[in-house]
């Protein structure tokens, strides 16, 4: 057994957003090598914001991630909203969360039905797993056109929504339209608490593991379009401060530019969120978690499948209290007046903390731009995870059994490949 | 007879337009009875070198190794259609071929910047091969992929709709924002396809699917000097995200920066 030399090589990773590979190495009893590499090829979004307009940078930031459009949106509004005077109307504030609550249902549903359960069920993708288990799939995919229903109220289509604008919305939906849609949703609350009974009862692996977790976290409410940096460590940040903790590499063996906190990985996302906001879980999801013996915080990283169940009933519940007491706006948006600065700011992405900056001139231009997607942030904790949790499972294991539970492993994650701005494809020398 | 078989492809994008196909809903699982799909990476498909009768491709070219896999998978279609303006025109990422300023813009990114391979210019996917049908759109509506799909699997050429979207407005009687609030609106020289979503949102076309038949740009970069853009804010009109589509290339070109330099893209690659 000693002599156990094995090379496992994922070139295309599978039920991932973009595209990556996966490099595994073992010799005898260790894992010697452990590549996470990425295809995207940079598209220096950064450099091309330089010069434009802010009122711009709205629909330019949607087209780095095709999944979560709303939240780079979202994330770019705080940022540069930050640098007026004037408020956002508590109308466009609640209305902002309802659409994000759109996304979170979508990106989370996708992401259950079409990209992890597969794993689970034994199949290689949701069609197929839709023939022997019809009413799931068909659950899943009903949840996430709700979410894209939810965001084509406020930005007339899902992807690359174009509602959105500094000081609030272009246009507001009509009172008749969203009371139809609050009907739906409301009529989809309880397929939500079914899949979340459904992905507890999963016999997902019990790997407790220890890491940080970073969340916003919002005093009124369980933070998702804005909020303060609050850390498993104890650190309370606002956007501003973000840059003096977190700091970005690029690692000349590795793809991507890398987070740290303070020099360690750190995990952000659903399961973050929830290991620091289950408190303010409103009853019926407090009551959900004494159902299904769930016990937060959890350090186990499969439970990321049950957190995003649990942030779906959370998203619907959201955006049927927000839009239940819908009044047609006066105005969907104020004008604001921005002045020259730094503006920083941030939201919860679905699959994590999503962090701009923007400097803008006296001309109302974009000097510089810089942004910290959740995937390069949770980069560091995949790898550090594939080392620990590939040892745990057993080394001994054949290959597709290795192979199969470290792509569980990084799908735990959801990671957004596209969404990475900063990666890029490392040539390595390879077998 | 045989289902026809499919691939989804993708290539320098945000994953936007494949979800075309993810967000069909229960249509996704009817789309699987008429067709088999063979290889779509993020569906958990894999087989990447199929032979297929239909090829999707999303996403631009911008790497070496872009272009050899597009190669491929040119040789192992019957069709190629591209989806969406990253893989018909270069898409939003392409305004780095404007100023040729690549080496620069990934020296300031990365540290390490020998580790990055990609080509000067981001180019279009019928650059490198050839395209049977081209459907424009940031993103592409799941309506575009269908009608696409079935016109192919009932053997008619697919409907190229390159209306503007001004008719579009028009027909669902939408009121012009640019003759009501003075807004520069991209809808006189863009595509329909969208529904004219932008000026039913009461806000400008932003020009997402591109130039639409005989697009008289330069007509329309005049009268948004008549409502007294700046030649730079003309220029930012036509160059977002299909800067390289050559009716919009041209207009803005006359106003971008100096306009002394010619901003269109040269094709060496790195």
């Amino acid at each position: 057994m000693t002599s156990r030399r094995i090379r496992i090589d994922v070139p295309a990773l599978t039920r991932v957003e973009g595209e990556g590979s996966l490099r595994l190495e073992i010799k005898g009893n260790k894992l010697v090598e452990l590549g996470l590499s990425i295809f995207e090829p940079p598209r220096y979004f950064e450099k091309f914001l330089e010069g434009r307009e802010a009122r711009e940078v709205v629909d330019i930031v949607a087209r780095i991630c095709g999944i979560c459009p709303v939240a780079y949106q979202i994330s770019a509004l705080n940022a540069l909203e930050s640098l007026s005077t004037q408020a956002v109307s508590p109308w466009v504030q609640r209305m902002r969360r309802a659409f994000y609550c759109g996304e979170w249902l979508q990106s989370h549903a996708l992401h259950i039905h079409l990209l992890a359960l597969p794993d689970y069920l034994g199949f290689d993708n949701a069609i197929a797993m839709a023939e022997r288990h019809p009413e799931e799939v068909k659950r899943g995919l009903k949840l996430q056109g709700m979410g894209n229903a939810l965001i084509r109220l406020f930005g007339g289509r899902s992807v690359h929504p174009v509602g959105a604008r500094l000081g609030g919305f272009h246009h507001a939906p009509s009172a008749e339209t969203v009371a139809d849609l609050v009907e739906k949703l409301k009529g989809a609350q309880e397929d939500a608490r079914n899949l979340t009974h459904f992905c507890a009862s999963l016999p997902l692996p019990d790997d407790p593991q220890s890491f940080i977790c970073v969340a916003l976290h919002h005093p009124d409410h369980y933070a998702m379009e804005s909020g303060e940096i609050h850390t498993s460590t104890g650190l309370v940040l606002n956007a501003a401060q973000f840059e003096q903790h977190f700091h970005e590499h690029h690692k000349p063996d590795s793809t991507a530019l890398w987070s740290d906190l303070d020099g360690h990985p750190y995990l952000t996302g659903p399961l973050a969120r929830l290991n620091i906001n289950h408190a303010q879980l409103p009853d019926f999801l407090q009551a959900r978690l004494q159902e299904i013996g769930f016990q937060l915080p959890s350090s186990n990283m499969f439970h990321s499948l049950i957190a995003r169940a649990l942030e779906i009933e959370l998203a619907l519940h959201e955006a049927i209290r927000l839009l239940d007491e819908y009044a047609y706006p006066d105005a969907p948006y104020n004008s604001l007046f921005l002045e020259p600065g730094i503006g920083f700011g941030m939201s919860e992405a679905p699959r994590g903390l999503l962090w701009h900056r923007y400097a803008l001139d006296d001309q109302g231009l974009i000097q510089a731009a810089r942004i910290v997607p959740p995937t390069s942030q949770n980069q560091a904790r995949i790898e550090e995870d594939l080392h620990r949790s590939l040892s745990r499972f057993g080394l001994n294991h054949d290959e597709d059994a290795l192979r199969l539970r470290a792509e569980q492993v990084i799908r735990n994650y959801d990671p957004c490949i596209s969404c990475a701005t900063h990666f890029l494809r490392l040539e390595k020398h390879e077998t | 007879m045989a289902k026809p078989r499919i691939a989804v492809h993708k290539f320098s994008s945000c994953d936007g337009c494949q979800l075309a196909f993810l967000n069909l809903g229960e249509a996704l699982l009817q789309l699987n009875e008429q067709v088999e799909i063979l290889h779509f990476l993020e569906a958990g498909m894999s087989d990447v070198s199929a032979d297929v009768d239909i090829a999707f491709v999303e996403g631009s070219l911008s790497t070496p190794d872009e272009l050899e896999r597009i190669r491929q998978v040119r040789a192992n279609s019957q069709y190629l259609i591209t989806i969406g303006a990253c893989a018909t025109s270069g898409g939003l990422q392409a305004l780095r071929n404007l100023d040729g300023h690549h080496d620069e813009w990934r020296d300031a990114i990365y540290a390490q910047p020998e580790f990055i391979h990609t080509l000067k210019n981001v180019v279009p996917i019928a650059s490198e091969v050839k395209v049977d049908l081209e459907l424009w759109g940031c993103p592409v509506n799941s309506v575009q992929i269908l009608a696409a799909v079935r016109a192919l699997l009932f053997g008619v050429a697919p409907v190229d709709d390159r209306d503007r979207v001004c008719l579009e407005c028009k027909r669902q009687q939408t009121v012009c924002v640019m003759v009501t609030q003075g807004t520069p609106c991209m809808g006189p020289v863009t595509r329909t396809g969208c529904g004219a979503l932008c000026p039913r949102f009461g806000r400008d076309c932003y020009g997402c699917y591109g130039p639409s038949e005989t697009a008289q740009s330069e007509t329309l970069a005049r009268r948004f000097a008549g409502l007294s853009l700046v030649p730079d804010a003309i220029a930012r009109r036509f160059l977002l995200i299909n800067s390289q589509a050559p009716a919009f290339l041209q207009a803005g070109g006359v106003f971008y920066r100096s306009g002394a330099e010619d901003p269109r893209a040269g094709d060496q690659d790195d």
